[in-house]
């Protein structure tokens, strides 16, 4: 795709209101802007100045042989141009300033609203095509507003600068060239309209594309095992050339633009040459006015070329602000109570009562379910997929807010704490064991920032982590990158878990991983997990027989409701549905 | 880490080997370049018809003159026009197809590349060198090239009509060419580091980000919005102030070019309008000068902005070359025979193997021999060598040292299409396709019908199951698709290798997720198929339950074979055997 390619993003034409609420970023450089303005002003009329001094001279002293007036003139044109260079000089470093300022202000109001909504609007599918958007769209505006905005109010200025010049030297001739403007911003909302029905194929057929690759590269040992090499190859051909025949037909789209609006821009120029041809030759306007006019023609398309071009790289822009304004205004729901209290230290009493929950109006994910759990109990939770297990754990957190009922921790409702405060009590430990860039120890530190050295150690050591940890070149800091590479899925868990030792959590929440490690690796986390759960009261989402066993108590979930619980032998002696799931899903050897 | 070719070629090199492919669609580049050329010549036209157009006919007065040159305008903008169109029309076309036959090229390397150098590389990295390397030398090719071609031939062209038409006044306005140049090439030279950091800075904003969205329950949990946010403002911060040195670099250059520009055209005005009082000019010699000069600011400025991009293509090319000149380690030997019948006798004749790249053997001195219709398993635990073994038989890797026969016929012998048509094998990781399921069984065999399909997918204990679905064997898996469990995967994954025309079938730990009912039901119906339908199974187990059923057990440890025999046996001789018989009763799954 060339750089003059008209597409414009395949969403509704955004509306002024969200340019409006752009500009109101512009309020904290009140101050600044007016300077920042009026350097941009002046570059533009020192720019357009040159061409119309020049004609003059032409005109009225070179054509009169004056030859000290032209030596004036060019003396008062290096003084403009030397001008000229300081404006523009301050107008680069003012406007880039307020735009870079303005920039990073997005990004972090961005930022901070991402942190603040709940879980359920990440929970939303919705919300999760908005957010993989949502990067793609910082950087179009970035790159819009960024860097080509100052240029593009200069092209601005020139041109309004450019008209008046033109209309005031011979208005007949200022109007004639101005009635192929109209014409010009029609072929470009043309071309952008049919530019954008093709390259919406090209980005299907290049997702495709890529898709396919991502797929056939990670898969190259099933392909040669099962010797769909040959067959893998011919099927990447067609999407191949489906990709590449879309591209050459877009590109004829946008091809033809730049042509097109050249075209008219010659229409205008040879219409003027005619008409002031006309003009000059019955005497109505002098050989001078003629001259400054063609100039002026040719100046005068240029910032138009280059508007035209911006103007479907801001409207992506501006439909980039839409999504992002529209994600800056979605509602902060569960928020801390007005006047919520901190909550004490935990002792690990947990009591749901009566609790009924749905994450829409009209479906209930959990009905009315009542428990307690004594301070340091294991509560291990068993049941298909999809019948509460996660929804009970996420109630625990208050990640969620119950619909009817109540989660109280030590006899105080769950609702009348902070969030802050009683998820800081509360250490989770997730299947897929999220870590973040950064180095080992900052992994561990990561719910107590201020942790010393010695507290992530232990913390390690607890873990069962310590001596893989110090066998690393860099030991505890060693820096990790995305989503923790390049550990092993079981070495992130045992970070993971050191994670959770350290905030010393007074209740503790398991998602034990379902997929199989190396049996060295998982012995470690087994025994690290034991050292965890030791007199914390502890909710386990479990997929193995040692955990249901240990559990001081085992729910069965099923549809939303507690349907057995007490402990294994005890399930196991009723023959219902936790002897039949036990069968089935926890799969012990027949040892 | 990708690794090196056989023969590196540098960059420039590269680069060249990129131009010498556009040989494929040769009327195309000629297009292209012909176009360019003309267009440039259609560009460098037009101020001369202003000059006609003024001296001869807006001076002298002749309205016809005035009609001709406007109607030569119009003229020759369609001309531009449609030199134009064909430029950047047919440049992408050629561009396109260079990027078809390069991505066509890397894929089937890809595919094709042994396990060893798979093994080695990133999946990621070679993703990168399929979409964003090879866009970048079609960038090149599309709009790089024809940029700095299209540039050289404007200012080749204006400087020569400069000097036919006044040499004096052309040396003056070239300068501005070298000038213009050096400031360029100073800026781009001197900020090439504030450029890459700025990149560098925003991806890594972006990550911190993209982690937040991920983890985002992980964050909330530990309580740790505030720190998080602390630490994207402060990466935020630095951005911007490294995006302000940007900006001060470009407020120290591009000014100054413009200036340079404008001064020249002063000097044109002021020397070219002397020249006109004194009568050795005309007026319309003058505009025509002031129109050139607004032309040849504009080609340095390309120049000096696609070098960069070129660099970044060659760097791209060496890339993607570095791909497709990879040596494909296995392959089939001079001779290759297909291979037809099994006769059951594997054997393994003082085998070692060492991964390549590694400093210890996997395996060291391995031998054994089955005989026709045995059920093998081999049993060790994680690290030992016991999966090294079975990928040595279809040859994913060649042995060090020894030979694997099969019937007595090394294994090498064989066409590798053949020899792994033949063999069945379930890998320890179950990869879904995204696709149906009926799709992802027939991965091997698409033509296979649904009653073939779902007859496998019967004896893997997986048929109940997927016409439960509402979508039965047409329902989505894979990335965007159903979830399914592990056990249902491997499942699965079986069905997809009993489809296959298998002769020998390798079972590598894949009932690990699967339930111990539903494997007993498995390995039922697979016990009734490897006598019937095999020449010889192995099954490669951690679990001692999976595996008594076979006829001998072989005991890898540290890559050797330890022991063999039957369970009872190995029970009796071997006290590895019962140490891992001891573990495995204590640990559950």
């Amino acid at each position: 795709m060339t750089s003059t390619s008209p597409e414009v993003a395949n969403q509704p034409k955004p509306s002024i209101s969200t340019l409006r609420r752009f500009l109101q970023y512009l309020r904290p450089y009140r101050s600044e802007l007016p300077l920042a303005l009026t350097l941009v002003a002046l570059g533009a009329v020192t720019q357009s100045l040159g061409p119309f001094l020049i004609g003059w001279s032409i005109d009225n002293l070179i054509m009169q042989g004056n030859l000290t007036g032209l030596l004036g003139m060019l003396c008062i044109l290096c003084s403009i141009y030397g001008f000229g260079v300081l404006a523009i000089r301050g107008q680069i470093l003012r406007v880039g300033w307020i735009m870079q300022r303005l920039l990073a202000q997005l990004r972090q109001d961005i930022f901070t609203k991402i942190q603040s909504l709940p879980i359920s609007f990440f929970d939303r599918s919705e919300a999760g095509d908005l957010m993989s958007r949502l990067l793609n769209d910082v950087s179009t505006v970035n790159q819009a507003f960024g860097q080509t905005i100052a240029q593009m109010l200069g092209n601005l200025f020139s041109l309004i600068g450019i008209v008046i010049a033109m209309l005031s030297i011979n208005w007949q001739l200022g109007l004639l060239s101005n009635l192929v403007v109209p014409l010009m911003i029609f072929t470009t909302g043309l071309f952008a309209r049919w530019a954008r029905a093709r390259f919406r194929v090209t980005r299907k057929t290049i997702g495709e594309l890529s898709a396919m690759l991502e797929e056939n590269i990670s898969s190259v040992r099933e392909a040669q095992a099962f010797n769909r090499v040959q067959l893998n190859i011919e099927e990447f051909e067609l999407l191949n050339a489906a990709n590449r025949d879309a591209n050459v037909q877009a590109v004829a789209i946008t091809a033809a633009f730049l042509p097109s609006i050249d075209f008219l821009n010659t229409l205008a120029t040879a219409a003027v040459l005619a008409y002031g041809g006309y003009l000059a030759v019955t005497g109505a306007a002098t050989v001078g006015v003629v001259t400054a006019f063609l100039l002026y023609v040719q100046l005068f398309f240029r910032p138009i070329q280059i508007l035209s071009q911006f103007y479907t790289q801001a409207q992506s822009a501006l439909a980039g602000l839409e999504r992002i304004f529209f994600l800056l205004d979605e509602p902060v729901q569960l928020q801390d109570a007005p006047h919520a209290l901190t909550m004490p230290p935990i002792r690990g009493e947990v009591t749901f009562e009566q609790v009924s929950f749905g994450y829409q109006q009209n479906q209930q994910v959990l009905k009315s379910i009542s428990l307690q759990v004594q301070p340091g109990q294991m509560i291990a939770l068993v049941g298909p997929t999809g019948a509460g297990k996660s929804t009970i754990i996420n109630l625990i957190l208050r990640f969620y807010d119950v619909t009817s009922g109540a989660v109280k921790i030590d006899g105080i409702d769950v609702r009348q704490v902070t969030q802050a405060s009683l998820r800081r009590q509360i250490g989770i430990v997730l299947q897929d064991n999220l870590l973040f860039s950064g180095t080992v120890a900052e992994n561990i530190a990561f719910g107590r920032p201020d942790a010393t050295q010695a507290e992530i150690e232990a913390a390690a050591q607890l873990a069962n982590v310590h001596e893989f940890i110090t066998s690393l070149p860099q030991g505890y800091t060693t820096r990790l990158g995305e989503r923790g590479a390049p550990l092993s899925q079981g070495q992130r868990q045992l970070i993971s878990i050191a994670r959770a030792v350290l905030i010393d959590p007074r209740i503790l929440i398991l998602d034990e991983a379902t997929s199989s490690i190396d049996t060295r690796t998982e012995k470690l986390i087994q025994a690290a997990i034991a050292n965890l759960l030791k007199d914390r009261t502890s909710f386990v989402i479990a997929h193995r027989l040692s955990t249901v066993t240990q559990a001081d108590r085992v729910l069965v979930i099923q549809q939303g409701q507690i349907v057995e619980q007490g402990t294994h032998a005890e399930l196991m002696a009723l023959q219902g549905v936790y002897a039949n799931l036990y069968a089935l899903q926890l799969g012990a050897s027949n040892h | 880490m990708v690794l090196p070719a056989d023969r590196p070629d540098s960059p420039p090199l590269s680069l060249w080997r990129v131009l010498k492919s556009l040989r494929a669609y040769r009327w195309l580049s000629i297009g292209a370049l012909l176009s360019s050329l003309l267009l440039t010549a259609a560009y460098a036209v037009t101020p001369q018809l202003f000059r006609w157009g003024i001296d001869q006919g807006i001076a002298k007065g002749d309205l016809q003159v005035v009609l001709a040159s406007a109607g030569a305008m119009v003229g020759a903008a369609v001309g531009r026009g449609l030199f134009n169109f064909g430029q950047s029309f047919w440049a992408e076309a050629a561009s396109q197809g260079v990027a078809y036959d390069l991505r066509n090229r890397i894929f089937s390397k890809i595919q094709n590349l042994s396990f060893s150098y798979h093994d080695r590389a990133q999946t990621s990295q070679l993703l990168t060198r399929v979409t964003s390397d090879i866009e970048q030398i079609r960038t090149f090719l599309s709009t790089s090239l024809v940029q700095v071609i299209s540039a050289i031939a404007t200012l080749l062209g204006i400087a020569v009509i400069l000097l036919l038409m006044n040499w004096r006044l052309a040396l003056i306005t070239l300068t501005v060419i070298p000038m213009a140049g050096w400031l360029l090439a100073r800026f781009l030279q001197r900020n090439s580091t504030i450029f890459r950091l700025v990149q560098e800075q925003l991806g890594n904003l972006n990550a911190v980000l993209q982690e937040n969205l991920l983890g985002v329950r992980v964050v909330k949990a530990f309580v740790r919005e505030s720190t998080e946010t602390q630490r994207y403002i402060s990466l935020n911060e630095t951005l911007a102030a490294t995006n302000m040195k940007t900006i001060r670099a470009i407020r120290n250059t591009f000014p100054f070019i413009f200036l340079l520009s404008n001064l020249v055209t002063v000097a044109v005005v002021g020397y070219g309008g002397a020249l006109v009082i004194g009568g050795n000019f005309s007026v319309g010699e003058l505009v025509a000068f002031n129109s050139y000069l607004l032309l040849l600011l504009q080609p340095v400025l390309l120049i000096g902005f696609a070098a960069p991009a070129i660099a970044q293509a060659a760097a791209s090319a060496d890339r993607v070359y570095e791909v497709v000149d990879a040596a494909i380690e296995i392959r089939d030997c001079p001779g290759a025979v297909p291979f037809q019948t099994c006769g059951g006798r594997i054997t393994f004749e003082n085998v070692s193997f060492r991964y390549p790249g590694a400093t210890q053997e996997a395996l060291q001195h391995v031998s054994f021999e089955t005989k026709p219709k045995e059920l093998i398993a081999i049993l060790g635990m994680t690290g030992s060598g016991k999966s090294t073994i079975m990928n040595l038989l279809p040859r994913f890797y060649d042995v060090t040292q020894g030979a694997v026969r099969i019937d007595g016929r090394d294994v090498r012998d064989f066409t590798l299409s053949s020899l792994r048509s033949h063999i069945g094998i379930v890998f320890q990781e179950t990869t879904l396709f995204s696709g149906t399921i009926r799709d992802n069984i027939a991965y091997a065999k698409p033509e296979a019908s649904l009653e073939e399909v779902m007859a496998v997918a019967q004896t893997a204990q997986i048929h109940d199951f997927i016409v439960s679905l509402p979508q039965g064997y047409n329902t989505i898996v894979g990335e965007r698709g159903v979830g399914l469990s592990g056990g249902q995967k491997q499942r699965i994954a079986i069905a997809r290798t009993l489809l296959t025309d298998y002769s020998i079938l390798i079972l590598d730990d894949s009932t690990s997720a699967i339930d111990a009912k539903t494997t007993a039901e498995i390995q039922a119906a697979l016990d009734d198929l490897m006598r019937r339908k095999t020449c010889t199974s192995f099954v490669i187990a951690q679990r001692i339950s999976t595996i008594q059923e076979a006829d001998r057990i072989l005991l890898i440890d540290k890559g050797k074979l330890v022991a063999q025999g039957t369970h009872e046996e190995l029970m009796r001789s071997s006290p590895l055997y019962g140490a891992i018989l001891e573990s495995q009763m204590k640990q559950p799954t």
